[in-house]
């Protein structure tokens, strides 16, 4: 998968993971996608529900030894 | 464009948990994109107090307030198993261990976020605390400046 950034917010905890991601993807161009890694195990929900109410498009999301990875593309 | 959501916190509580709570919804909102306002009153003010003394010029009674309320959201104790004094440690503690934020740090990434904070004048005049035992970057309002966000707010708290 093609990513144009990676947001490690890895053993942070609420509301970081989504405030780091807000924070990153504000850099980013439309279109690109950034890669998000989480531990929180919210962050699935958390990261469905974000993406939905600001526009942007949750390409895939997967789960790897207890770390969560969101491809999100922005609007 | 799109008119932005917003989002308007009453934060009345003056505990530490409280606090939290209000200040984690406060950015996540910032996070959705959305104007947030939390507008602190009574006990809520005491999260804004800066922690050091400031040289101000009030009456006793108003001194006695300042000396028996905390300085500063680091201060500030738990609304449940607050043990004298025990509770807000061993919170802290369990915070750092879990990678959490304090609410001081809470705070100032509010503010970073561009969440508004504001402080009611007349509670800060019960309560005898002055603008400049405040934190820096906070507005002053009534209850009409809370109404005039709250009134186009999406979701509103009391908290």
């Amino acid at each position: 998968m093609n990513k144009d950034l990676v947001v490690d917010t890895k053993g942070l905890a609420c509301p970081m993971p989504i405030v780091k991601a807000k924070k990153a993807l504000d850099t980013l161009q439309s279109g690109q996608v950034m890669e998000v890694l989480s531990t929180d195990k919210g962050s699935v929900n958390d990261f469905q529900a974000w993406v939905k109410q600001t526009n942007h498009e949750l390409v895939k999301h997967e789960e790897e030894q207890g770390v969560y990875k969101f491809y999100v593309r922005k609007a | 464009m799109e008119q932005k959501k917003k989002t308007t916190i009453v934060l009345f509580s003056g505990d530490y948990d409280k606090a939290m709570a209000a200040f984690i919804i406060a950015n996540g909102a910032a996070a959705y994109d959305q104007d947030v306002t939390i507008f602190t009153t009574f006990w809520g003010l005491n999260t804004l107090r800066k922690d050091e003394a400031i040289a101000t010029n009030k009456g006793i009674l108003e001194k006695m307030f300042g000396w028996m309320m905390p300085r500063g959201a680091n201060k500030l104790g738990l609304s449940r198993m607050q043990m004298l004094g025990m509770g807000p440690k061993m919170i802290k503690h369990v915070i750092k261990k879990h990678n959490a934020m304090t609410l001081p740090q809470l705070i100032e990434l509010s503010q970073e976020m561009g969440v508004k904070l504001v402080a009611c004048t007349m509670t800060m005049d019960l309560l005898g605390i002055q603008k400049e035992e405040m934190i820096d970057g906070i507005e002053l309002g009534g209850v009409a400046a809370y109404l005039g966000d709250a009134s186009e707010g999406n979701v509103n708290l009391f908290i």
